[in-house]
């Protein structure tokens, strides 16, 4: 049972960093504003949900995994908020989105 | 492990702070400030200082950046094209740099537990806390009765700092506090946009929550009155944010803000003279009560809430004044 737990929680914690690791690169590489935005905000969502259910698996049942709880609910409420206020405030000050085009285009204008 | 990510941390700290001085939009510095913050909250809690590590987030990466722009409305957004020659301050910081750098070789290793910082007076606290005072954060007894005094002292800076920065501000008191009735239609805070609203109308509570349970925790756990103090006037602030300044100022208005700061500091100064009424020293707390641990605590629980309500009084003033300075 320890055994399945460790494994599990490996593979989410693993994972939780590829989730991390893809919004990184997206929000380095995505051509405009909201589609950098659209990549960062796997960061916000995924990232958060499997580290921490990885380690709440890691801490068992006690305070430690009620107050990672705590912390993991608070992530997913502000997280989004926080991507709705940015993506709102773009918008407001005029950002458009660029037209659907091939990436290498946006890239090497 | 930890020494690889330490150095991983403060790799990224030289990095956040290089970049700190590159940038030349004070937005994006502002910003980076607040990152750098975090890291070195990060690298705190690494050497296990979780108390000093939850300070700086609150106040380093939380307020500082609010209140930094909050300065940023009054000012330009870029930086000016450095115009002096910079030759002089490059030879002093490189010497400075130098010194410090040879200052480091004489330092103990790190956790050398023959380190004279180990030798002084730290073994006494660690023996002492438990029979004199008896709560299990000693960082909390260190600050609150072994060294009161060097906290009244951090107390009176902050004291200080706030008047000198309401003084130069300006703030006028009471003018906006004292207005008619709000005007719905005018657009205030973020009043007009829904989700970010609703979330942090839901969050409030709990933030304001979290602010008394380090305030009140700080005996058991990392926490205490500078923490407590920036975590509620985060709330207060987010509010403002949300609701618009003017709402914020009825919640808590200019007086009540001024009398919070200099409440706190009295507090604390009080229960010092208490101690010397009561026939001990200054900032005594053992004669408070008719058992010298309990006394303890409630000196230590009297000091830190005086701590608390400066902290905040002096956060939500500075902030206020900034935003009241945006109107003229």
């Amino acid at each position: 049972m320890a055994q399945f737990l460790d494994i599990s929680s490996w593979l989410l914690l693993s994972l939780g960093g590829v989730f991390v690791f893809i919004g990184g690169l997206g929000a380095l590489r995505m051509p405009d504003l909201y589609t950098r935005m659209h990549a960062a905000s796997i960061t916000d969502a995924m990232g958060p949900v499997l580290i921490i259910t990885g380690i709440i698996l890691q801490a068992g049942l006690s305070l430690a995994s009620i107050k990672l709880t705590a912390i993991l609910l608070f992530l997913l409420v502000t997280g989004p908020t926080a991507s709705n206020a940015l993506a709102s405030a773009a918008l407001l000050a005029g950002k458009r989105t660029e037209q659907a085009r091939p990436f290498e285009q946006g890239r090497t204008e | 492990m930890t020494v690889i990510f330490g150095v991983f941390l403060l790799t990224l700290l030289v990095i956040t702070a290089i970049a700190i001085v590159q940038a030349r939009n004070l937005f994006v510095s502002v910003m980076l400030s607040g990152i750098f913050s975090l890291l070195l909250a990060a690298n705190f809690f690494l050497l296990d200082a979780a108390d000093v590590a939850l300070t700086e987030a609150a106040i380093g990466a939380g307020i500082s950046t609010v209140l930094l722009l909050g300065a940023l409305v009054l000012t330009a957004d870029s930086e000016r094209a450095p115009s002096t020659n910079r030759l002089v301050a490059l030879i002093v910081v490189v010497t400075t740099m130098l010194v410090l750098i040879y200052a480091t070789f004489e330092k103990p290793r790190f956790g050398d537990p023959f380190a004279p910082v180990h030798q002084h007076v730290a073994p006494w606290y660690l023996d002492k806390t438990r029979e004199a005072i008896d709560i299990p954060n000693v960082v909390t007894a260190v600050l609150g009765s072994f060294r009161g005094y060097d906290t009244l002292g951090e107390v009176f800076v902050v004291f200080t700092a706030g008047i000198g920065v309401l003084f130069l501000l300006g703030a006028r008191s009471g003018e906006y506090a004292q207005q008619g009735p709000i005007d719905s239609a005018q657009p205030g805070g973020l009043r007009h946009y829904l989700i970010p609203r609703v979330v942090g109308r839901l969050l409030m509570p709990f933030i304001l929550l979290f602010g008394f349970y380090v305030q009140f925790h700080g005996d058991y756990g990392p926490g205490g009155g500078f923490q407590a103090g920036a975590i509620v006037a985060a709330a207060v602030i987010l509010y403002a944010l949300l609701e618009g300044e003017d709402r914020a100022l009825r919640v808590m208005p200019r007086g009540l803000l001024t009398g919070l700061i200099a409440g706190g500091a009295l507090i604390y100064g009080a229960v010092g003279l208490a101690g010397i009424f009561l026939g001990g020293n200054f900032l005594d707390y053992s004669v408070l009560s008719s058992d010298p641990v309990k006394g303890q605590h409630l000196g230590i629980l009297l000091i830190e809430a005086g701590v608390g309500i400066t902290v905040t009084g002096v956060l939500l003033s500075i902030f206020h004044a900034f935003a009241a300075r945006d109107k003229f």
